[in-house]
């Protein structure tokens, strides 16, 4: 054949050469189909392991039972049992809190009127649970305060402070 | 004495004798038929299963979501949200989010977008009920087969996750996606989606929202477990997932499903 010829065919075989090299650089060596195949599976392994190891914020009321026996005891009977202390102090384990081992208590407590309102805003729709929790019209129920300064959200079923 | 016919009926029969395996002669042990399917397929599969009478719209399940998983808490972008929809008595169908219901829904008003609030009538209310939405983590994912890259995939079981330092943030998942679950990460710029805490569930734990949601609207399960509450509730009761007909054969049941909801 013509030099002509095989001289651009030699460059293209270069290109792809050098197009294999870099991906073999590139390419991690435990990029691979998985175990979902080619379609669902082709993926960096190693990605799965990192996720596994994203920090765990909230830890859940277990954690906080041993040190705040008292206010756990109380909250279990109530109706409010059901909600995670978490919900209104924020996550045990959160990167600004570091709770407990600073000495004094650093996690935020949501003591706002919309938190408790998430439930006990009148919403009496019927086909969802939202109309059986007993509820206030913000708006004529003392606006001006916090529910906390009146109801112990720990000891809810206990009457006023 | 062997005639031709004897002859080639024999040959035929020994033919067919030899070829015939010893293993097809073995009685199938469902036992064993079963562990070897778990072996091939793995022994989980998450699913997620949601009562929508139980929810109630409190939007902690949101606050939770967003504070575990590191989703900026102010930006217009959740992994999970709940969506609230009325059904009012001339058959109009309202339905709203405000903030993905990060803080719940404390007004009567629907939030409309440029059409502004409506303000519906308890009265005039036929139904109403609250809608919490999440990754589907289908089984036949479309985010992940449109993936130019191989940054978005599907692990053994069933969690389809990103991977941020793969993901070169084209956008094609975001498309892609029928249920509209993905968006952009306003931090690291790439693809960010719902992964069933994926970090938690491996660890044994609920993930952030099964555990602030004070109602049990939301379960998490494992599918291959027949002894799984959430695989009885799923096999036994009615359940429906959401657009089915799209075949990405989602993996969230919901309990109470209603047509309205899209």
């Amino acid at each position: 054949m013509k030099n002509h010829v095989l001289r651009p065919l030699f460059v293209i075989i270069g290109i792809v050469v050098l197009i294999l090299l870099a991906r073999l650089v590139y390419v991690p060596k435990d990029f691979g189909i998985g175990t979902r195949g080619y379609m669902y599976g082709w993926h960096r392994a190693a990605n799965e392991e990192e996720w596994k190891a994203f920090k765990v914020k909230y830890l859940g009321r277990e954690y906080c039972k041993d040190c705040h026996s008292d206010k756990y005891a109380s909250i279990m009977k109530t109706p409010h049992r059901i909600i995670e202390c978490e919900n209104c102090h924020g996550p045990a384990n959160d990167a600004t809190s570091d709770h407990p081992s600073e000495q004094r208590l650093k996690l935020t407590i949501d003591k706002t009127r919309e938190q408790c309102l998430r439930c006990h805003f009148p919403l009496p729709y019927p086909t969802s649970g939202r109309s059986k929790i007993r509820s206030i019209d913000p708006e004529k129920h003392n606006p001006d305060s916090e529910c906390t300064s009146c109801h112990n959200p720990h000891n809810s079923m206990e009457g006023l402070k | 004495m062997i005639t031709r016919r004897n002859f080639l009926k024999k040959t035929v029969l020994g033919l067919a004798g030899a070829a015939l395996p010893l293993a097809a002669l073995e009685i199938v042990d469902h036992k064993k038929l079963l562990a070897s399917v778990a072996a091939e397929k793995g022994a989980v599969r998450w699913v997620f299963l949601v009562d929508t009478y139980k929810c109630v719209g409190c939007g902690l399940c949101v606050k939770a979501c967003k504070l575990e998983n590191e989703v900026p808490y102010d930006a217009s972008v959740t992994r999970t949200w709940v969506e609230r929809y009325v059904v009012i008595r001339d058959g109009n169908v309202y339905a709203d989010t405000p903030k993905g219901a990060r803080d719940g829904f404390t007004t009567t008003k629907i939030d409309l977008n440029s059409a502004g609030f409506k303000d519906v009538k308890n009265k005039d209310i036929e139904q109403a009920f609250f809608v919490p939405k999440l990754c589907n983590q289908c089984d036949n994912p479309p985010c992940v087969q449109v993936c130019p890259v191989g940054a978005t995939y599907q692990t053994a079981d069933g969690v389809v996750l990103v991977d941020r330092a793969w993901c070169i943030g084209c956008g094609y998942c975001i498309m892609g996606c029928p249920y509209g679950v993905r968006f952009f990460h306003p931090v690291y710029h790439v693809a960010e989606k719902c992964n069933f805490c994926y970090h938690r569930i491996t660890k044994g734990l609920k993930t952030a929202c099964v555990s602030a949601c004070p109602f049990g609207s939301r379960l998490l399960g494992n599918i291959r477990d027949p002894h799984d509450p959430v695989t009885k509730i799923i096999m036994t009761q009615r359940v429906a997932v959401l657009k089915e007909e799209y075949g990405t054969k989602p993996q969230v049941f919901y309990i109470g499903l209603s047509k309205e909801v899209k």
